[in-house]
């Protein structure tokens, strides 16, 4: 069991491109679930639009890589205007069943073989470094040192992403901590009274969100960043773990979204790696390899479950801050 | 070249490459059979020739025709009993080989591989430098050219009530535990898929004949909602917890049964026995299999017990009440949670037997069979009224037709999509649904 290797993968996870994105994703959930309430189950289809706008719009209509972006933000901004429009009406579970139907849908939109030509279907899409790579300003090489250490175009990812996750949880701080972010707050702790005070409330949800949709994209953009879209990563269970690591943090908070990806991914990576190896030098004699890789996503529902019971309010939040506790 | 056309052209080289492979092994494996068996047309005329054999499951067919033209030379061909052919042809150029599909047997029909390709019964046969080609078909089960719209329309239907029967016993289930406890169980699906595994435990690992292990499963599914409700739902109830907290914990279950079931069962789909029960014709060319048919009887049968149970009997009648207001139902001297017991355990068995027909009816036991009906059944259920048991019903049949009917207008690879844009729809202009109250606006 070569130990150095499993810490050295584990310490590399801590700022992989997926760990970021989930980050991204993450706070784009507070935003939504943690700050304004509303129980969104379908930030898969985000980050899925996200990636997707990134990857065809370089792919099939030649856009520069800051194009591509653009179009996943926009398209994700549209899409949480056709979600908000009919559901942010629903009472809680009720917003949770039908986000969760509309993210099915637009897997399966690009899932289906009917649009082959724009999204690959079940190949995904990949091929689309170019442009984001011609403006990488650091020069061809190896950097870094222990785990962290990645070729030039590697860096830039990571750089890139871990600037875009800074930008957003500046951008969260300042909008709830503002005028507006005291509104949404309030629209959480008690909706009529919001009302009450003249307040419209269904545009404000609608604007938590799109903005918390944006940060959901721009995470599909950066899980997709350094490798390829493929569908499959874009299922329900996907918003599962987001939430997942939404919740470990605590979910009204800035940081805990990006504490909470950090951890899980560091755990995910630490138990891929590590209990392959104890089944392989036989520490584990009741189960195959195969098997002890499923064994870290049923540890990841029964942590989901234990986090819900027993602290709801995840690592870094404040117990007062959570209404979904009644 | 640009990126998009360099991933598709490997993509084609990938799939040429897999063709010539698959010829060149069913190629091997023709000479190793020995070809002199099938029915020969002008095979002593001419030195090149094209063979095939024709199959549906490896069991062959007799008397296809199959017709070889190219270069103003056409002849027909027969197979033979195991299920060959074999066709002389002049020098050079390229032929077609057409197979006429109304020589197949009914409802067998050329599958297109690809997707693409709208006529996968004429294929073209080039011969290769060794004087010989060898030219199959994949045949199996498919309707094109064989039904008209109208009784395709039918057989949709037909087969939209059996789903929608199906999904409703997941459904009444979901609806009840949520009307008496304001739970929406995501781990239901599990429930779902612990029915069907357990059958295939009991019929195939311990091999008990099915008739004991269908029952069986649903009693040990009823089992495992007690388990649920006594070791995690109670004690959750009994701490206060919230409803929107309890929501995640039932996806925090959901995911991890889900896994646990991979876990132990691996991967790959496995059959229940007598999944393979051959179609028996109704009417006009609607045919439904023997397990469809007995599974649509036992949905039938199981939902009017269950309803009468529901309307006549003093539990039901409780149950309802505290689906009403719970509160009120403990003032009036209903035990609350005995019911709410009782309601686990039911649904928890209705939903194993929905596992085992499911299991019928995709066909096939997956680790995540009840996560891909989840959503249906919450559409089901949504689209009836959440909380209203009859509703759940209503509201499951319609989307069964649904789906089952929306594969006649779009790609099948969609067809779920139809159902889960009528649910938000749906809850544009009704939310409270078909048969629910107006409660759910919040």
């Amino acid at each position: 069991m070569d130990i150095l290797q499993i810490l050295s993968n584990t310490g590399s996870s801590l700022i992989a491109p997926a760990t970021i994105g989930y980050a991204l994703a993450a706070l784009g959930l507070a935003m939504h679930f943690g700050f304004t309430g509303l129980l969104n189950m379908g930030m898969a289809a985000f980050m899925a639009i996200g990636a997707y706008g990134y990857a065809i719009s370089i792919l099939t209509f030649g856009f520069p890589w800051w194009g591509g972006m653009l179009v996943g933000i926009g398209g994700s901004l549209v899409f949480a205007l056709i979600l908000g429009i009919p559901t942010l009406r629903l009472r809680g579970d009720y917003l949770a069943i039908v986000t969760i139907a509309a993210a099915e849908v637009v897997r399966l939109l690009f899932l289906t073989t009917t649009f082959d030509k724009y999204t690959g279907s079940a190949d995904g899409l990949s091929g689309y470094h170019a442009s984001f790579r011609s403006f990488n300003p650091i020069p061809d090489g190896t950097y870094g040192f222990g785990p962290w250490e990645y070729n030039a175009n590697g860096w830039w990812v990571r750089i890139f992403g871990i600037a875009v996750l800074a930008l957003a949880a500046f951008i969260l701080w300042a909008v709830m901590r503002s005028p507006w972010g005291r509104v949404i707050k309030g629209i959480r702790e008690d909706e009529d009274a919001v009302r009450a005070l003249g307040k419209n409330v269904f545009s404000y949800k609608l604007q938590s969100l799109m903005l918390g949709g944006v940060f959901g994209a721009m995470g599909g953009i950066i899980y997709a960043l350094p490798a390829s879209v493929n569908p499959g990563v874009y299922v329900t269970s996907l918003t599962f773990f987001v939430y997942t690591a939404l919740l470990l943090g605590g979910a009204a908070t800035i940081f805990g979204p990006i504490i909470g990806s950090v951890i899980f991914w560091g755990v995910q990576t630490l138990l891929s790696n590590l209990l392959p190896a104890l089944v392989n030098i036989g520490v584990l004699p009741f189960m195959t390899t195969t098997q002890s890789q499923t064994v870290r996503f049923i540890l990841v529902g029964v942590a989901l479950m234990l986090l819900v019971i027993y602290r709801p309010q995840g690592i870094l939040g404040n117990k007062k801050e959570l209404t979904f506790v009644k | 070249m640009n990126t998009a056309d360099y991933r598709r052209t490997r993509r084609k080289n990938r799939r040429g490459v897999l063709v010539a492979l698959i010829v060149a092994l069913s190629a091997a494996f023709s000479l190793m059979a020995m070809p002199a068996m099938a029915d020969e047309v002008n095979v002593d005329e001419y030195d090149n020739s094209i063979i095939g054999n024709v199959k549906l499951n490896s069991e062959p067919l007799e008397g296809v025709l199959l017709t070889v033209s190219g270069g103003g030379y056409e002849v027909e061909v027969a197979t033979d009993a195991d299920g060959r052919w074999k066709v002389g042809v002049p020098d050079g150029d390229e032929f077609s080989v057409t197979l006429d599909e109304s020589t197949l047997p009914d409802g067998i029909a050329v599958i297109d591989e690809t997707g693409e390709d709208d006529t996968p019964n004429v294929k073209e046969a080039m011969i290769g430098p060794s004087g010989s080609t060898v030219m199959n078909f994949f045949i199996g089960r498919g309707e094109r050219n064989v039904t008209s719209f109208f009784d395709q329309f039918v057989e949709r239907i037909v087969n939209g009530v059996n789903f929608g029967l199906m999904l409703g016993l997941a459904a009444i289930g979901i609806s009840l535990v949520y009307g008496t406890t304001g739970l929406s169980n995501f781990a239901h699906a599990e429930m779902v898929t612990f029915g069907a595994v357990m059958a295939l435990i009991v019929s195939v690992d311990l091999g008990w004949p099915v008739w004991i292990a269908i029952p069986l499963a649903v009693l040990l599914s009823a089992g495992f909602g007690w388990t649920l409700d006594a070791g995690l739902w109670k004690p959750l109830r009994k701490k206060g917890v919230g409803i929107v907290q309890l929501m995640i914990v039932s996806i925090g279950l959901s995911l991890a049964l889900r896994y646990t079931f991979q876990y132990f069962r691996g991967g790959g789909t496995e059959q229940l026995p007598g999944s393979d029960s051959p179609d028996i014709p109704l009417f006009g060319s609607v045919s439904l299999s023997q397990t469809n048919m007995i599974s649509m009887v036992v949905s039938i049968v199981v939902i009017v017990i269950f309803a009468w149970w529901l309307v006549k009997t003093k539990i039901g009648k409780a149950t309802r009440a505290v689906s009403d207001n719970p509160s009120l139902a403990a003032a009036s001297g209903i035990d609350v949670d005995q019911v709410v017991r009782v309601v686990w355990i039911l649904a928890a068995a209705m939903a194993g037997l929905a596992g085992v027909l499911w299991a019928y009816f995709r066909p096939g036991i997956r680790w995540d069979m009840g996560a891909q009906i989840l959503l249906l059944v919450f559409a089901a259920v949504t689209l009836g009224g959440l909380g209203t048991a009859f509703g759940a019903l209503v509201g499951s049949i319609i989307v069964g037709v649904l789906v089952e009917t929306s594969s006649l207008f779009i790609p099948s690879d969609l067809k779920y999509v139809g159902a889960l844009v009528v649910l938000i729809v749906i809850l544009l202009f009704r939310p409270q649904g078909i048969l629910g109250r107006k409660e759910r606006i919040g």
